[in-house]
């Protein structure tokens, strides 16, 4: 690819795929931009109009709005404490050498491949269900009141149930990191005197940051849109204690069919996305640079 | 302090036997080298020593006291490894007071000692770049001043000049022997390199297969080989052997020759020969004869010498340079 010729060759033919992403990012985005400035309501077919701000004043200044914006900063916040302190210890157990390694490691990354909404409701019927739930017969074999999760604590409830899913994506995401740690060094780590808990602290969590880095980024992306575990578990409620961002959009555009309101509430989720984005980046992705 | 001591020391991993009971004397202050080919057990026998290994039988005195099971930080020894194990994210200086650190020293005390150990290793320049930014000799020198520092009854080399390109490894190894003068501590130091052995050690080790072949300073080794592997292993280039009629004559089933020892002139010596490549170094000159009924002898002629491809020449061992050993390879006296 040295020459100008060539440059320009490597230009037109890659043009086509650069404008078919383009069009696919451009289009859906325009109109949920150009929607979101219009009154546009499903059960009154023919009277869009265009009424500028209107649509977002009315979805920042509903009190729902900031209970979503705390629960889904909530969310992302616990699923992202408990996997990549539970992923970590995992790893570190996994990496140790037990017979029948290979089984153990797929039984650790089988909940990745269960589908949120069967996940979710499999936690809600068979473990937190006050009646039949494994955790209720626990809690009566030794005599207490069983806890009707998902109506006391309904956000806590989804990020226990969204922590479990993701756990295994930083398990093994961390666990390759931890392989690829240099046992040379871990040796003189406590040649030089470094108890097990130093070797953690000053060799293997330094070694792992840029994987934990990975975990965060990627973990976040998705996390900011989980939606499948809401609908079928507590579909939001009590009220909207377990309504995040991407629950809202959908209880505006879908259940109250006000297109123009949940364009703009979709807009305002990818502000704070990138909001969110940018402050990760600046705190922790300096520790992607080699 | 720094005197070791191993007992019937013996090391297995599952059922193959690495290293066969041993019994080793290290003294206070000595220089050891264990060298040997690769697969031999020397690196084995270096991580029991340090605690990394544990051993299957026997037991490992440290100044007289058995310090089999004790944990290797507690044994007061320094190890300096082959990829050097530098940690990667802290600067040189944090990679120096790590040990300190872990010992508990407070603060002033650290920076003194790291200090010290910086100026005594030319380090100070690089004192706050981190391992990735440094040349491979600095690293290695690193990876010295981290065990330094600790102020070990012994230090335990693991190869650490093999990652070296071949000039910088002949200032590492004056570097070290320095260092083991100044300092007068006890060191172990392992390498397959029989040059870094003779030119270092105050006492060889030679191993193979996890056994010990024969322990001497080096000209001892030099001088008088136990058996036919430590007469080949130790000098450069190898020791000739010839087999058959010809090392019966001497009354032996082989005879060895030093390449230095044979004396070449034009005619009228012991063997005939052809030569075959001639290197010419400028201050040796080696010369790869071929003799009819003996083989390929090698001959290392002082300077210059006249000879090339295809000359007829004649080859002489004096019969005092000639090393004779019986059917199982070993010595006869």
């Amino acid at each position: 690819m040295a020459t100008d010729h060539s440059r320009t060759a490597a230009r037109f033919m890659i043009s086509p795929s650069v404008l078919l992403l383009l069009g696919w990012m451009i289009v859906p985005l325009s109109m949920t931009i150009w929607f979101s400035f219009q009154s546009y309501n499903l059960l009154s077919p023919g009277t869009e109009e265009w009424i500028g701000l209107l649509n977002y004043e009315f979805f920042l200044t509903d009190p729902a709005f900031f209970e979503a914006l705390a629960n889904t900063l909530l969310l992302v916040g616990g699923v992202l404490l408990i996997t990549i302190i539970g992923g970590t210890g995992l790893a570190i157990l996994l990496d140790q050498p037990v017979w029948g390694q290979g089984i153990v490691r797929i039984l650790v990354i089988a909940p990745f491949f269960v589908m949120p909404t069967v996940s979710a409701l499999v936690w809600k019927n068979m473990f937190m269900n006050p009646v039949n739930g494994l955790f209720a017969h626990l809690a009566k074999t030794v005599g207490l009141q069983p806890f009707d999760f998902l109506a006391h604590a309904p956000l806590f409830s989804i990020i226990l149930i969204v922590a479990w899913q993701w756990l295994p994506f930083a398990t093994l995401i961390l666990l390759t990191a931890l392989q690829s740690l240099d046992q040379e060094q871990l040796e003189a780590a406590e040649m030089d005197g470094a108890s097990a808990l130093n070797r953690f602290v000053y060799m293997v969590v330094p070694h792992l940051a840029r994987a934990i880095t990975v975990v965060i980024l990627i973990q976040t992306i998705f996390l900011l849109s989980i939606f499948a575990e809401i609908l079928v578990t507590t579909n939001g409620g009590p009220g909207y204690a377990s309504t995040n961002i991407t629950f809202l959009v959908y209880a505006q555009s879908l259940l109250q069919f006000d297109v123009g309101g949940g364009s703009a509430g979709g807009i305002i989720a990818v502000i704070l996305a990138n909001i969110v984005a940018i402050f990760l980046m600046r705190m922790i992705g300096k520790n992607l640079e080699a | 302090m720094g005197s070791i001591r191993l007992k019937q020391v013996s090391k297995s991993f599952g059922s193959v036997e690495v290293i066969p009971p041993l019994d080793l004397e290290i003294n206070e202050g000595e220089f050891v080298v264990f060298v040997g080919p690769s697969g031999c057990g020397k690196s084995t026998l270096l991580r029991l020593i340090a605690g990394l290994e544990d051993v299957t039988t026997g037991t490992v005195e440290i100044d007289g006291q058995d310090a089999t099971t004790i944990r290797p930080a507690k044994r007061g020894l320094a190890m300096v490894f082959q990829t050097y194990a530098l940690y990667p994210h802290m600067s040189v200086r944090k990679n120096i007071a790590f040990p300190l650190k872990m010992a508990g020293l407070d603060k002033a005390q650290i920076d003194r000692k790291v200090d010290e150990a910086a100026e005594t290793l030319n380090l100070t320049e690089y004192i706050d770049r981190r391992p990735g930014q440094l040349s491979g000799g600095q690293r290695q020198r690193v990876a010295i001043g981290r065990a330094i520092v600790r102020e070990p009854k012994a230090f335990l080399f693991d190869e650490p000049l093999s990652n070296l390109d071949a000039a910088l490894r002949v200032n590492m190894r004056l570097e070290i022997s320095e260092l083991h003068q100044s300092l007068e501590t006890t060191m172990i130091y392992v390498t397959h390199d029989q040059v870094e052995a003779m030119t270092m050690a105050d006492k060889i080790v030679v191993l193979r297969t996890g056994i010990i072949e024969q322990v001497g300073s080096p000209l001892d080794l030099y001088r008088n080989p136990a058996n036919l592997f430590v007469a080949g292993f130790i000098g450069s280039p190898k020791m000739n052997f010839v087999e058959g009629p010809e090392a019966r004559r001497y009354g032996a089933h082989t005879i060895g020759v030093r390449p230095e020892h044979l004396e070449v002139s034009r005619d009228g010596g012991l063997w005939q020969g052809t030569v075959g490549v001639a290197e010419h170094l400028g201050s040796d000159t080696f010369l790869h004869v071929t003799v009819a009924g003996i083989g390929n002898l090698t001959v290392r002629a002082p300077g210059e010498v006249g000879v090339r491809y295809g000359d007829e020449i004649s080859v002489t061992a004096p019969k005092e340079r000639i090393y004779r050993f019986d059917k199982d390879g070993r010595a006869i006296q």
